[in-house]
């Protein structure tokens, strides 16, 4: 699968209350509208100016702090079709896989705002049009890839009825 | 080679020896929810027809992130909640009753146990010797459906910890200073295990003060042994029956060892926007602050209070500053009542919130105005946390709180002492 926008950057430890803030708690159960903040406190242009496809490229610790789901799940809502980063807090990496946002840890210094990126999924390579350089990215755990390719981890449950994970 | 606890606990829910790395599939004993998370995981297993409990006594949903309600809209997710405990027999835990974290170690935590709550500080049931671990609302609602979750077992960090505290200088303390020796991703993926001399005498409610806090390093889990402390503890809650031994192998295998000497440290505070950012008191001192709050999973227990209400007994609070005390539970209200630490706040000029999250999480009961400094005894000082993104948090030991409350400015809390 390959995936094509453009870059997005943000600094290092953009927090899940840089994503979706407690202040916009009460939106919860109303994620489209939640999704129109996306990312508000890190960048209040970001939500209105990004186009479907586009990248949300991080430093290292991306989505660190709270378990909210909320936060990848307003990221994917919004079209951004793929996070990366040179790290990702735990919790926040789980949870992108769990909706189906491809989160993916790389070199991201190579990556301007603005640039055209390509990613292709199953080669496990980025290219960045703009520069022309190719990135490698950290290959899923396979789990991971299970999971994501069955649009998340609901559906996966869904379809299998139980884990169906090759461990 | 040896098991680190985080190996132990996992291979007992595995069904197999597992080692750092591994990923299994794991059965689960206790899942949690707040008011913030259990909505959405509730909506998850609606969508795909899962609607049920597969262990309802151990499934409990919190409401305390926002309790009361703040907005009709979260009066409506509480309701949600209350409908689905109602549904699948889940136990709810109301308006009143405190913050999830406190009262898992208060009424349902037993070593050895696996515990898995869609909120990040669901890492504070390590304290009792679990392997407790925050996770997304999916994955809790399919861990309340099924019983079960998939797990990687984290590599350890060995925390040795020597030394007696000098006076005025708290576990909160040691957890900052660890946080910024490592830093805020320094133990991504890791399970923290605290042991030593210090950690071995040390009480309840400062391993769950140090627990409650990996997350912060980036940690999947904080943990300590189970020891005769956790087993006085457990008898104190009314469950002594349920304590067993649980200790790391000599020879366990390790990724990194820490040793820190207590004696050495100072009152720490952690400046805005990271909680990595810390400096020592000294280098804080003179900061205005104009919101002082103690309270929360990780500060908001009665020694934590004691420590509070002993400084502040027969002083003001300064003009200028406005003091929020918000006991982490029920039970630790009624202690604090009983034992007159709230009459001591209210003379002291504080407004005294009802047990839950209160003006941690930023919905509520505490929102920082433009501009405006907070010392705060919880555990996180993001952009935004506490409702505003042009407010700026530091984070203290309830002592150091109470000294800046009376103050005006960050202040050394030994002098007060």
């Amino acid at each position: 699968m390959s995936l094509t926008g453009k870059s997005w950057k943000f600094g290092d430890n953009i927090s899940t209350d840089h994503i979706a803030p407690g202040r916009l708690f009460h939106l919860r159960s109303n994620l489209p509208e939640l999704a129109k903040h996306v990312l508000e406190d890190a960048d209040p242009n970001f939500a209105s100016s990004m186009s479907p496809g586009d990248i949300v490229v991080g430093g290292s610790n991306f989505g660190l702090g709270s378990s909210r789901e909320h936060a990848p799940t307003i990221i994917k809502l919004s079209g951004v079709s793929a996070v990366l980063a040179k790290s990702f807090a735990r919790i926040f990496f789980r949870n992108a896989i769990n909706v189906g946002l491809p989160a993916l840890i790389c070199d991201t210094d190579l990556i301007n705002q603005g640039d055209t990126l390509e990613i292709d999924l199953s080669l496990g390579i980025i290219k960045n049009i703009t520069t022309g350089i190719d990135i490698t990215f950290v290959p899923l755990p396979d789990v991971m890839i299970t999971i994501l390719n069955d649009g998340g981890l609901a559906s996966h449950i869904a379809k299998h009825g139980d884990f169906k994970l090759s461990i | 080679m040896g098991k680190t606890l985080v190996e132990k606990i996992i291979s007992a829910h595995a069904d197999k020896d597992v080692s750092a790395g591994e990923i299994v599939i794991a059965k689960v004993d206790i899942c949690i929810t707040q008011d913030g998370t259990g909505p959405l995981a509730i909506k998850q297993l609606q969508k795909i027809g899962l609607e049920k409990a597969s262990n309802p006594e151990r499934t409990i949903l919190f409401i305390d992130h926002s309790a009361p309600s703040s907005r009709k809209e979260l009066s409506n997710d509480h309701m949600a909640l209350r409908e689905f405990a109602k549904k699948t027999g889940a136990i709810l835990s109301d308006v009143g009753e405190g913050v999830c974290h406190q009262i898992t170690a208060e009424k349902y935590i037993n070593p050895g146990d696996i515990i898995i709550g869609a909120d990040s500080h669901t890492c504070t049931g390590g304290a009792l010797g679990a392997f407790a671990t925050g996770m997304g609302s999916t994955d809790v609602a399919i861990g309340i459906a099924l019983g079960r979750t998939w797990l990687r077992v984290p590599e350890t960090f060995k925390i040795a910890v020597t030394g007696d505290f000098p006076k005025g200088v708290y576990a909160k303390d040691l957890m900052l200073h660890l946080i910024g020796l490592i830093g805020a991703d320094g133990a991504t993926y890791k399970s923290l295990e605290f042991c030593g001399p210090t950690i071995d005498k040390m009480p309840m409610h400062d391993r769950l003060t140090l627990a409650n806090m990996a997350v912060e390093a980036g940690a999947k889990c904080g943990l300590f042994s189970s020891d005769a402390i956790t087993k006085d503890y457990l008898e104190k809650m009314g469950r002594g029956d349920k304590w067993v031994s649980l200790e790391p192998d000599n020879n366990a295998d390790y990724d990194r060892v820490i040793e820190i000497d207590v004696t050495k440290l100072e009152p720490m505070i952690s400046h805005p926007h990271t909680v990595d950012n810390t400096k020592t008191i000294k280098e804080s001192l003179g900061i205005k602050v104009h919101q002082v709050f103690i309270g929360t999973c990780t500060n908001g227990r009665l020694e934590d209070l004691r420590i509070a209400a002993q400084i502040l007994k027969n002083k003001q609070r300064h003009p200028a500053t406005r003091l929020i005390v918000t006991p982490a539970s029920k039970q630790v209200f009624l202690d604090a009542v009983r034992e007159g630490l709230i009459e001591t706040f209210i003379e002291a000029g504080a407004a005294i919130n009802t047990p839950g999250c209160g003006a941690c999480v930023g919905v509520h009961q505490g929102i920082l105005g433009d501009g405006e400094n907070c010392l705060a005894t919880q555990n996180r000082n993001f952009e935004g946390r506490m409702g505003n993104v042009k407010g700026n948090i530091f984070l203290s030991s309830p002592a150091t709180a109470a000294a800046a409350a009376i103050k005006g400015e960050i202040s050394d809390p030994r002098d007060l002492m």
